[in-house]
């Protein structure tokens, strides 16, 4: 019995450890490589083009709109593309195709992972969000509730996710930039805080969404080009590109099936819900819905940013096949003292820029370097810019002003937030250098889902649904999901390093338990309310459905 | 003519309603058809791990897992793809039509 339970409490933490390396942000701990100057220059390139079009987007910020939506006027695929760069990170990129490499087929059950919460947005929020919305996700839920302690709470939820999720990039940065530039952590970590605020100060979301479409094109070509690469090798032939992996890789068939990466249901299921719910509650990606002029953009923004970021998975799936059929069988050039048993030169998250010089040669390899540090630049820019939206449009001018504040003030309060986001992610960054942050990511998932996802659900879709109910039933599912996170064994005994088998929650997420209690919650609460304020809440249901559902009376996001 | 009398004409148009749940049904059965489709894989690989490890012929190298989970990542694709031709097309001309009729 005990033993079970040890291989059960294994295979959760597998689970979670594999479902956060796939996450976006934690590489690890990396040693420090040679200092690649091809790979700077590349970098120093791409910077210096985006400084050029921040240049451009300034003349083109002067309003808060302007700053916080790129005055609505991106295109649907041009928003779709952004999306995807939002959503691409380095770690999914490097993270997946790594996974791939060691283990095969597991590697695309995170793959699909990421990528099934796009339909739910597309389905159930994308439209609502932006008929309802103007800046920040807080503006749905604001439509019809006491606009203090809705937005109060949605600044929250989102602050929290964006927190933690800026944590994990930085101090992916700073790891990052040993493997691929040779240079120290710190440099990342002071050179992506920098850059990132004057994308973010003087462009704004114009800046920030061409920095994530430029990211988006580069990533998705290089990727493309790989994985012809290897598809050419191969003859176009999966058959012979597995048959060729079975024989070299030492697991041999065995990457061909599922490992132990998913034995628990509950576990299976919980992490299912957070990825799948979790993708509509990222306040960073639901802001990118207001940039567009129409519901009919927004619908297509996000059948763009799902066909993207699908078929870049699809695409690491192959390069993780490549790198086994390439690598393996030249040991000297990609391992450790020439010995398979030592593993990869910088670790496995280097499965796919080994291949990408054995594809294209040093100036490939500088290329996708720059290209998955460049990554962390536009994942960064977005996070910072919903999270200084959410204090200035959210906190600032709705709960302590009342909304009576005129555009400049607000900007003005947003730069201010913009430049104490980046400087508390840079000092975060070196703080936690020698931390495991592996499973930041995944709390961030974890309230997106049972913080944000169900308030946002229920105030658009449930007539009943009042403040009070909203209010107690986020809070619930953001500190349960936050509580449990932390005594889930991925963080309790890997990260804090308590004994084994000490956590107190079994599971590798608390999806399951947390976003039901949040549901529960705003339901029972909801009811109970019977104040006066509710009733007014309720009545307003009607004309919040007629605009939600037809876009009549919402901004035309570029004015407003 | 004012936002507020278009919202109250759509309000009292039984077609508006009628709009409305048409196209909460049809959203609702495309989550539904995804959540069974990815946690039913989930659910495989928990379960029957001997399923997905079966090779898709005799003699092949190819686990059926590796279509059936490319399968997922495309099928994820295409109904999103469905979902919005349809609504960007159909709903929004029953759409524009009803508020184009309250707006008269």
């Amino acid at each position: 019995m005990i033993k079970l339970r040890h291989i059960l409490f294994g295979a959760t933490a597998l689970l979670a450890a594999g479902f956060v390396l796939a996450a976006g942000a934690d590489l690890g701990q990396a040693q420090k490589q040679d200092t690649n100057w091809t790979a700077i220059v590349m970098f120093a390139i791409f910077v210096g083009i985006t400084l050029w079009i921040t240049k451009w987007a300034a003349t083109k910020t002067k309003t808060a709109a302007d700053f916080y939506t790129a005055g609505g006027g991106i295109t649907g695929f041009q928003n779709g593309l952004a999306i995807a760069g939002d959503y691409m990170s380095a770690a999914s990129f490097l993270g997946i195709s790594g996974l791939v490499f060691a283990s095969g087929f597991d590697g695309l059950i995170f793959s699909i992972g990421w990528l099934v919460g796009w339909p739910v947005i597309t389905f159930l929020m994308a439209e609502r969000l932006r008929n309802l919305g103007k800046f920040t996700f807080a503006d749905v839920a604001g439509y019809r509730f006491d606009a203090g302690p809705i937005r109060t709470f949605a600044a929250s939820g989102s602050l929290v996710v964006v927190a933690f999720y800026l944590i994990a990039q930085m101090v992916g940065a700073g790891q990052l930039i040993k493997l691929l530039f040779g240079l120290e952590y710190h440099y990342a970590v002071v050179l992506v805080g920098a850059i990132m605020m004057i994308y973010v100060l003087f462009g704004g979301m114009t800046a920030t969404t061409w920095v994530q479409i430029i990211k988006a094109v580069m990533l998705l070509t290089g990727a493309t080009f790989m994985a012809l690469a290897v598809m050419f090798q191969f003859g176009f032939s999966p058959e012979a590109m597995f048959t060729k992996a079975v024989e070299v890789h030492a697991k041999h068939d065995a990457i061909m099936s599922p490992g132990a990466l998913i034995n628990d249901p509950i576990s299976a299921i919980s992490v299912g819900m957070a990825l799948m719910f979790g993708t509509a509650g990222l306040p960073h990606i639901l802001m990118r819905f207001f940039t567009v002029p129409s519901a009919k953009e927004a619908r297509k923004s996000v059948a763009w940013a799902t066909t993207w970021i699908g078929y870049f998975y699809i695409l690491t799936f192959i390069i993780g096949f490549g790198a086994i059929t390439n690598l393996i069988p030249n040991p000297a050039d990609y391992f450790v003292n020439g010995e398979l048993a030592k593993g990869l030169k910088g670790g496995g998250n280097m499965a796919a820029v080994h291949l990408a010089k054995a594809v294209g040669g040093d100036m490939f390899m500088g290329f996708i370097s720059a290209v998955a540090f460049a990554t962390i630049l536009a994942v960064v820019a977005g996070l910072t810019l919903s999270g200084a939206s959410a204090v200035s449009h959210d906190l600032y001018a709705s709960v302590w002003r009342h909304g009576n504040v005129d555009s400049a003030t607000e900007l003005r309060v947003s730069k201010i937030t913009t430049v104490c986001l980046g400087i508390f992610a840079v000092l975060l960054g070196i703080v936690f250098e020698k931390q495991n942050v592996a499973f930041m990511v995944m709390l961030a998932f974890a309230v997106a889902c049972s913080a944000n996802f169900p308030v946002l659900f229920m105030s658009v879709l449930w007539k009943d649904c009042t403040t009070k109910g909203a209010v107690a039933g986020g809070t619930v599912g953001l500190i349960s999901s936050v509580a449990l996170t932390i005594m889930s064994p991925a963080v309790w005994e890997a990260s804090l390093g308590n004994p084994k088998g000490s956590a107190m929650f079994p599971y590798a997420s608390s999806a399951i338990f947390s976003m039901t209690a949040a549901f529960l919650v705003i339901w029972i609460v909801s009811l109970l309310d019977r104040s006066a304020q509710a009733a007014k809440e309720r009545a307003l249901f009607p004309a919040q459905l007629i605009r939600s559902e037809t876009g009549v009376g919402s901004s035309s996001a570029s004015g407003h | 003519m004012k936002d507020e009398d278009i919202v109250e004409r759509i309000q009292k148009n039984p077609k508006f309603l009628q709009f409305v749940r048409m196209r909460n049904n049809y959203s609702i059965i495309l989550s539904i058809m995804m959540m069974i489709v990815y946690f039913g894989y989930i659910l495989l690989i928990a379960f029957n791990k001997q399923f997905l490890a079966t090779k898709i012929s005799a003699g092949a190298v190819t686990s059926v897992g590796i279509p059936l989970g490319i399968g997922v990542l495309v099928f994820t694709i295409v109904i999103t793809a469905i979902y919005v031709r349809r609504a960007n097309t159909e709903f929004d001309a029953t759409k524009d039509a009803i508020v184009k009729e309250a707006s008269k």
